[in-house]
């Protein structure tokens, strides 16, 4: 089957989910293979073809697909960054159980293999789907754009898009969402604002998880805050514990003005 | 290794030219990468070589354009050379920083028949 939207072959795609809007039965999908060459006819002479087009433009088209859509569906949509082991999938989980009820939510879970986090998810009640990424490091706008077709999320939600751990190649692929969230533990350095500055440079909230490990760590909150500052000035910082919830009251604002933004239709991208 | 999705990019976007432009064969692929674009070079060659086979790249030579990395300083009012994508001005310290060249990836041209 090709897809109706990119014209890709449907066997490239492999997404394990339960949205509602499909007939099919899905299965993983699989991004490592590339896609098929083709012959075209044409001239038979050498030649210069001045192109000077930005090497992501296709999947920054993509993005600004996805991003009409979630716009005119008055969704709202953070793409969730972080290394592996900052406790992204647990602060997740308890952001969707302490908040379900309030608003219909929906979650995009990306990693390179399994679908234990979808899983987790969905124990929480939430849709979820799945993208398995393959030897992919990260998402990018097209697989995301599938994902939604297959989630079929409702008008109005909130929707978490659980980028593959990594700090470095997310960066660089924009999804369609309005907001980057980089979540960073406490128990990972405080240089890494610094040490890999494109991922919070590209943020608009950071979210500093594990406080409740603090008493147990070296670790310097105000100096970790400074080096995402530096990186970017306009960077909000949220200093909380999926595992007590300290904190978690003040993220439920910010993602309910979030929501509200784009429910008013209002939503304008967050920093770069 | 996100040098393997860009390769991927550069492919499909060369495979949509052939068909607006009309050509069936891809000699020489120039591109431009910023140093300061994340971009691993050695990577991208070993990339493309692999991501090009059985497509219209195939067998085509990789010409890569390093730009240096330059900013504007609004304290001393000139630009300045960077290393790093967030440094402060080498000169007078300031920090952030305009960043004016240095994070470009881009396709310059192909040499095509």
């Amino acid at each position: 089957m090709m897809c109706t939207t990119c014209g890709c072959g449907e066997g490239e795609v492999a997404i394990d989910g339960h949205g509602h809007h499909h007939h099919h039965a899905h299965h993983l999908l699989d991004y490592g293979k590339g896609p098929a060459g083709g012959q075209v006819p044409g001239l038979s002479q050498t030649r210069m073809v001045r192109i000077e087009r930005n090497i992501l433009a296709k999947n920054d088209g993509y993005a600004s697909a996805n991003r009409q859509f979630l716009a005119r569906m008055r969704i709202a949509a953070l793409n969730l960054v972080s290394s592996p082991g900052s406790g992204k999938t647990t602060l997740l989980t308890r952001t969707l159980s302490d908040l379900k009820g309030e608003m219909p939510m929906a979650v995009i879970e990306g990693d390179q293999q399994t679908s234990v986090d979808a899983e987790r998810i969905r124990g929480t009640g939430a849709h979820a789907v799945q993208i398995n990424t393959g030897k992919g490091c990260h998402l990018d706008a097209h697989m995301v754009g599938h994902a939604l077709d297959r989630l079929g999320p409702e008008a109005g939600s909130l929707l978490f898009i659980e980028n593959v751990g990594n700090l470095v190649c997310p960066a660089a692929f924009d999804l369609g969402e309005v907001c980057k969230v980089a979540i960073l533990s406490v128990t990972e350095g405080e240089d890494k604002p610094l040490k890999y500055p494109d991922m919070f440079a590209a943020a608009g909230l950071l979210l500093l998880n594990k406080i409740d490990l603090l008493p147990h760590l070296a670790f310097d909150v105000e100096r970790c805050i400074g080096h995402a500052r530096r990186v970017n000035p306009q960077i909000r910082v949220l200093q909380v514990s999926a595992t007590t919830g300290a904190g978690m009251e003040a993220w439920y604002g910010w993602l309910r003005e979030l929501r509200g933004a784009a429910l008013a239709g209002l939503s304008e991208p967050v920093a770069a | 290794m996100h040098e393997i999705s860009l390769c991927e990019s550069v492919v499909q976007l060369i495979e949509e030219q052939a068909r607006s432009q009309g050509f069936r064969k891809v000699r020489l692929v120039r591109l431009e990468i910023g140093r300061l674009a994340g971009v691993e070079i050695e990577a991208m060659r070993f990339g493309f070589d692999a991501v090009a086979k059985g497509s219209i790249v195939d067998g085509a030579g990789l010409d890569i354009v390093e730009v240096p990395g330059t900013a504007w300083c609004p304290r001393c009012q000139r630009r300045v050379g960077v290393q790093l994508r967030f440094e402060a001005c080498p000169d007078c310290g300031h920090l952030p920083l305009e960043l004016t060249a240095g994070d470009e990836m881009r396709i310059l041209e192909l040499e095509v028949e």
